[in-house]
């Protein structure tokens, strides 16, 4: 799979004093003090950018493509308010977020309001990739975890890190957006694991 | 319906499992009429592919009639005869488009697992691991098929089964070993390496593209009869001087292309049996290697067999100082089923010539073992979905 998805840089933050991401020079360190985590990742989808940015700023579309089970509510044309189930517990994580700037076709930058459950802020840009193969599309993501850094590494280590997450809602955005459907094999046939077992529903 | 399971290492079992439904908008079931065993799911049968799981339903050869489609399927429809690639394909992204349809972006629901091994996942296959996609088999009564546009190419003609089945793999699979090959009408030398099905179909299909002369190497006497059969020259690889065979027969320039067409299980070198019975290396590249070194300088090297993860002794300073090409990959299915199929129907080959057993579905278990221990000269197994 040619240039689907690829990782930019760490999740590490680093201090602010120390040069930003050539690619992105415009990057803003977003969440207060060294606190945050960030997440760059970028798919290729053989679409126009204009189709990808009307999916993607239609943000009650999202739910679809995110794995996780979030709901997004539009309150504004600007504004919208998330839910999310947390990484552990049954708890669930909200804020409301802004759109603070918003160019068609090219480019959607958000953050959260005051008295989110996460502090975050992130952007997702559209540009042409080389030749005929579509738009490369970027998210770069900022959030402060919810128990610090160390609540990072235990999400990782629990398979939930945002990185890989973002990654995989990518990758479903690609498919969706081409192909029209998201691959999946849920809900197919398979054989008992315990040999000897049979009798189910048969044709 | 009754399926093949993958139960463990050397253990298949034939179980009865739910019906297949359509999942995704593009999707079809297919009510399979023939089926076959692969060599390459014998690296199933023999546990050395990662990620599969207990109750697996395995089989990418097979073929049927559509008897559901999903609300976004176009040109396919029920009643319709189809032979199903064992690659499959969403037909829309950027790879489609250019025809490499198993290096698909947009079919593997695991693609993370096989990103983690290969950088980047290709397209996901029927019945082979959770890295590739855990899509259920065809080795079954019924199976379900995505993006029913893309793969299944439908047989309007009144051949039967047998001559078309093997459009599923192994003909466009040795033809494209062949078509790798730059062969030049009446002047090239192709060499091959393994003369089970995938192999057969290289021979033939080297001199189909117009290959001089074809050289078949492998130690199964009934498959150097085979390929005999088919006009090759054939070499035991078992003897010593297979390399100074090849020159003999070359005027010592050695073949203009070497075929590869064995694999990760090649036999002939206990240090990489016992390398890969102790998992420190996941592949015996034998045959590899000796096609590295026999083939002429600035020839090419076609790899057919399938290859899972990490090789070693690799002669690699050979194919290098002797300028020579390497291709390979999973066959581009989509690209060669038409116009292989407009080839059965023009009566230039007949591919049912592979097949030495018929067996029931459910005796499955009992084809693997033989085919797996080639007794009974067993070559090609097709299995009876209804039996």
């Amino acid at each position: 799979m040619a240039a689907v998805t690829r990782k930019l840089t760490s999740t590490r933050s680093r201090p602010a004093s120390t040069p930003r991401n050539r690619k992105f020079p415009n990057a803003k360190i977003t969440v207060a003090g060294n606190r945050g985590v960030k997440v760059v990742q970028s798919v290729t989808v053989r679409k126009p950018a204009a189709e990808l940015y009307a999916f993607w700023r239609n943000l009650e579309n999202l739910p679809r493509v995110i794995k996780h089970p979030v709901t997004i509510t539009s309150t504004s044309p600007i504004e919208s308010h998330w839910s999310v189930s947390a990484p552990f517990g049954d708890r669930r994580v909200e804020w409301d977020a802004i759109i603070f700037n918003d160019e068609p076709d090219r480019l959607i930058a958000w953050r959260s309001r005051e008295g989110a459950d996460v502090n975050n802020a992130g952007t997702v840009r559209f540009e042409p990739a080389p030749g005929d193969q579509g738009t490369e599309v970027t998210v770069q993501l900022e959030y402060e975890p919810p128990a610090g850094k160390l609540g990072a590494l235990v999400a990782k280590l629990t398979g939930e890190e945002a990185g890989q997450q973002v990654k995989e809602a990518l990758r479903r955005f690609k498919a969706l957006m081409e192909a029209g459907e998201i691959p999946t094999t849920e809900g197919q046939p398979v054989g008992q694991p315990q040999a000897g077992k049979s009798g189910r529903k048969t044709r | 319906m009754k399926a093949v399971t993958w139960m463990g290492k050397k253990k298949m079992e034939v179980q009865r499992v739910a019906d297949p439904t359509i999942l995704n908008p593009r999707d079809c079931v297919v009510k399979i009429t023939s089926t076959a065993i692969c060599g390459s799911d014998l690296h199933l049968y023999d546990g050395y592919v990662p990620t599969m799981e207990k109750g697996d339903i395995l089989g990418h050869e097979f073929m049927g009639e559509i008897v559901e489609v999903g609300a976004e399927v176009k040109q396919r429809k029920v009643g319709d005869r189809v032979v199903v690639p064992f690659t499959i394909s969403c037909g829309c992204c950027w790879h489609c488009a250019r025809e490499q349809y198993a290096c698909c972006d947009n079919t593997n629901p695991n693609a993370y697992i096989a990103e983690q091994l290969m950088g980047y996942s290709p397209a996901a296959l029927y019945g082979y691991s959770h890295m590739m996609g855990g899509y259920a088999g065809g080795q079954a009564q019924y199976a379900r098929v995505p993006f029913a546009d893309v793969g299944p190419i439908p047989v309007e003609s009144d051949l039967p089964d047998d001559k078309v089945l093997f459009l599923s793999d192994i003909f466009p699979t040795g033809y494209m070993a062949a078509e790798n090959c730059d062969i030049e009408p009446g002047r090239s030398v192709v060499a091959v390496w393994g003369c089970g099905p995938v192999g057969q179909f290289a021979i033939r299909s080297a001199f189909l593209l117009g290959a001089a002369k074809v050289i078949a190497i492998d130690r199964e006497p009934e498959r150097l009869r085979m390929a005999e059969e088919a006009g090759a020259v054939v070499l035991h690889s078992e003897d010593d001087d297979v390399l100074d065979q090849l020159k003999a027969l070359t005027g010592g320039r050695g073949p203009d292309a070497a075929i590869d067409a064995v694999g990760m299980e090649a036999h002939g070198s206990a240090y990489d049996k016992v390398k890969q019975t102790m998992k420190l290396e996941t592949d015996r590249p034998y045959a590899l290697r000796q096609a590295m070194r026999a083939v002429r300088k600035g020839g090419v090297l076609s790899v057919a067999g399938v290859y899972a993860g990490l090789l070693d002794k690799v002669p690699f300073g050979a194919v290098f100082n002797k300028g020579v090409k390497i291709k390979m990959g999973q066959t581009h299915m989509q690209h060669y089923m038409r116009p292989l199929l407009r080839l059965i129907e023009d009566g230039k080959i007949d591919p049912s010539f592979v097949i030495t057993h018929r067996i029931p579905l459910s005796k499955a278990p009992k084809a693997y073992e033989m085919f797996a221990e080639k007794r009974d000269g067993c070559i090609k197994v097709v299995l009876d979905p209804a039996a």
